[in-house]
């Protein structure tokens, strides 16, 4: 691959070399691409023409030496160089080009050079005639390349390069160009993107979740960046740990969801209906949850998790807490205060069981205490041991009902079936069993209170009376076995 | 430190063989064992519900096998008692109402409280602060006999209320309704009790006093040095020297093996013992 184009130009025409590589470039381009042999040959593999650059290197000279120019980097060189020129004298002219050119006149030549250009410039094939060259940079080095294969693949294939690229009427275009325009096409998405998080399109261009401009897919194509499955990724690029986030004080919700039972079952499973991003936060209109029209607006949550969970919210709004949320009351749960937005745990789970105890009890603070008392929590709060009754076993989970509802599982009516789920066998006296008893309640519970009133006495006042007891006897004893290993050596006291 | 074969050696060097007597039988040895056995079982899966806030409660549910295991165990635990506190009661029943022994209920062999227990109780605290001679103990002394009606009385509540718990529907039927919140309360409250209790006075009492210093061995060997016996119980032994029975409880010195084994066993029950005295502890006061 180190042959060179310059080895073919004879030297006396090259005062600069660069220039001389450009010039032999277009020349012997412009001469022998008459432009229908290019876009017949557009798509040809690369191991062909580097069998061509090993043919030259075997002293045969190919057709098309420019792709072999590409290969050696000097395209690239001219690029960087911002040198191109087009019309400079043909480095070596051919027998049956030179007839051809000595026959025909300047301006017909000319015509057809012009013809030639604007066609090129309406296709793809003609720019990917320089831009197919995969190690292509522009002069800060960034990469110009575009992969004519996968560019022809994507959603934007069938465009013309100019047709987002509109500043590019002729060839050579200028190096500097307009940031491509998507709000010409996608009007829509534009209008959604105003007034979102995302609205600053220097900072969110459209391609900072798109992906790639020219490999851009349906987002149904499992290579699209906005397929279902790839979505977490693509969000968590910047919503994660060492992500724009982190820059903007934002959460790390990445690697929460990826292990939430979500994004285990969007990337275990590849569930394509299991929630991610943008089925809770939209696409382009995503709106911060402190304003009232965002769909993760606390009020608005019930409807944003029901559009999954139907059945689940239709029980929330007949509960309690459902309808003090829709009566505007900001402090009742919504569904991710308990279940969180982003860790959502399966609710069987040991640690989800763990956890949502003191959720609850960070509103029903007096509830959580007394509950703390029983054994209940004595044995539930010791880590894994679950089975025992956490707030919902016995309240219900989102239909929560006061007592005084005959639908509530802890109504009175209801209590022997409740408690009978865990407890086989309980009848009414069983249910009589308080589960929020407050012993240091006189009012509430006196039997309880003087039981443990009693117990309390019983166990202060043994200890007070031995502990002073022994005591008084240890160092009386000791006392003594001094005394008398001092006098007769005496061994007990 | 007094040491059993120390003291035998240093008897021989004064001329003639250290004497040894019964105390305890083999049954009443066995029935300590399966007694501090299963205490200690007990408190060890029992404190770390009844303070399942605490930092050490979880290392200690996951040391006894888990959370699930933790129950599971302290009913096992609570069942191997109850089976040893009802041959116990059993064994009263033959003895004291079946066979007549007047010395179960009655007299100075009995663990029931007496007026010179109350006597006995006043004259030592006199002597404790220097204003009297020391009481004469027989085979019983009031903290002995305290100790085990504290541990009577603590096995049928704590094994009541808990059986209670265990069984809550069962008991249901006959308790009412605010004795089911009770039992947990009565339950806990005596469990503590008693660790606290036996982890510390009783510790402290029977083998950390500086007369048995580190452990009383008596309880394992079921045998006692002469010299030991009369300093400790005075009364119980003019009374056997009174009645000529004195001969007949002569046992042979404790083998070694058995010594050591007690030795190691005891210090093992006693570290345990204070390990969670000390959880306990921290546990209620933070």
């Amino acid at each position: 691959m180190q042959w060179d184009r310059r080895d073919s130009v004879p030297k006396k025409e090259t005062a600069n070399p660069r220039f001389s590589r450009c010039d032999s470039y277009h020349c012997e381009f412009f001469r022998e691409s008459i432009i229908s042999k290019v876009r017949t040959q557009k798509n040809q593999a690369t191991s062909k023409s580097s069998a061509r650059v090993r043919n030259r290197q075997a002293g045969q000279v190919g057709r098309r030496p420019y792709l072999a120019e590409k290969e050696d980097g000097s395209m690239r060189e001219a690029a960087q160089s911002g040198r191109f020129s087009i019309g400079s004298a043909p480095p070596r002219v051919r027998g049956w080009a030179q007839a051809f050119l000595r026959g025909s006149c300047w301006a017909v030549c000319l015509a057809a050079l012009l013809a030639v250009a604007s066609a090129r410039l309406n296709a793809q094939t003609d720019c990917l005639a320089c831009h197919g060259d995969a190690s292509m940079q522009d002069a800060s080095g960034h990469s110009i390349a575009v992969n004519g294969k996968t560019f022809a693949q994507s959603i934007h294939g069938s465009l013309k390069c100019n047709d987002c690229h509109a500043d590019i009427k002729e060839y050579p275009h200028p190096e500097k160009l307009a940031p491509v325009d998507c709000k010409k096409c996608h009007a829509d998405e534009a209008a959604g993107l105003v007034g979102s998080v995302h609205a600053d399109s220097k900072e969110h261009p459209c391609t900072s979740c798109h992906g790639n401009a020219h490999t851009i897919f349906p987002k149904t194509d499992s290579r699209s960046a906005v397929y279902p499955l790839n979505i977490p990724r693509t969000c968590g690029a910047c919503h994660s740990t060492d992500g724009m986030a982190k820059k903007h004080g934002l959460p790390s919700v990445y690697p929460a969801y990826m292990d939430s039972i979500h994004g285990f079952a969007l990337s275990k499973e590849g569930l394509l209906v299991a929630a991610n991003c943008q089925s809770c936060h939209g696409s382009h209109h995503i709106l911060s949850h402190n304003n009232p029209l965002s769909s993760t607006y606390k009020t608005n949550i019930p409807k944003t998790c029901g559009s999954c969970h139907a059945k689940i919210n239709d029980e929330y709004q007949m509960g309690i807490h459902g309808k003090a949320v829709a009566a505007g009351d900001l402090k009742a749960p919504v569904c991710t205060d308990c279940h969180t937005a982003h860790a959502i745990l399966q609710p069987t789970e040991a640690s989800f069981r763990m956890q949502s105890t003191p959720i609850c009890g960070s509103c029903h603070q007096d509830k959580l205490s007394t509950y703390r008392d029983t054994f209940h929590s004595q044995l539930g709060s010791l880590g894994g041991y679950v089975e025992t009754a956490r707030c919902w076993d016995c309240h219900g989970a989102h239909d929560v009902l006061p007592a005084s509802d005959p639908r509530s599982p802890i109504n009175k009516a209801n209590l022997v079936q409740t408690c009978g789920k865990c407890h086989q066998g309980a009848n009414l006296s069983f249910v009589q069993y308080q589960p929020h008893a407050n012993a240091h309640d006189r009012k509430l519970n006196p039997a309880l209170y003087f039981v443990r009133l009693f117990m309390n006495i019983l166990l202060i006042g043994t200890l007070t009376f031995f502990v002073l007891h022994t005591l008084l006897w240890l160092i009386r004893a000791r006392y003594e076995q001094i005394k008398k290993k001092s006098t007769n050596g005496g061994k007990n006291a | 430190m007094r040491d059993l074969e120390q003291e035998a050696a240093e008897s021989r060097r004064h001329g003639g063989a250290e004497r040894f007597f019964m105390r305890f039988t083999r049954e009443q040895r066995y029935m300590h064992a399966v007694l501090f056995t299963t205490f200690l079982g007990l408190a060890a899966t029992g404190l770390p519900i009844r303070f399942s806030e605490s930092i050490w409660a979880r290392g200690l549910a996951k040391a006894v096998g888990g959370f699930g295991a933790i129950l599971f165990f302290h009913k096992f635990f609570a069942v191997v008692l109850t089976l040893a506190f009802l041959i116990h009661v059993k064994e009263i029943f033959t003895r004291g109402i079946l066979h007549r022994e007047t010395g179960i209920f009655w007299g100075s062999t009995s663990m029931v409280a007496n007026w010179k227990d109350a006597k006995d109780l006043f004259g030592h605290l006199r002597w404790m602060v220097g204003l009297g001679p020391k009481p004469k103990f027989g085979r019983y002394a009031y903290w002995e006999k305290f100790d085990y009606w504290a541990v009577f009385w603590g096995m049928i509540v704590i094994g009541f209320s808990g059986y209670a718990m265990w069984f809550a529907p069962f008991f249901a039927h006959f308790l009412p309704g605010w004795a089911l919140n009770a039992v947990l309360v009565i339950h806990s409250e005596e469990g503590l009790l008693a660790i606290l209790f036996i982890f510390s006075i009783h510790f402290v009492n029977t083998h950390l006093r500086p007369d048995s210093f580190p452990m009383d061995m008596v309880v394992f060997t079921g045998v006692e040095s002469e010299e030991e016996f009369k300093h400790k119980r005075p009364l119980e032994y003019e009374r056997l020297v009174r009645q000529g029975k004195l001969e007949a409880r002569q046992a042979e010195a404790p083998q070694t093996w058995l010594v050591t084994f007690s030795r190691v066993v005891g210090t093992i029950a006693i570290v345990i013992g204070l390990t969670l005295l000390v959880l306990t502890l921290t546990a209620y006061f933070s």
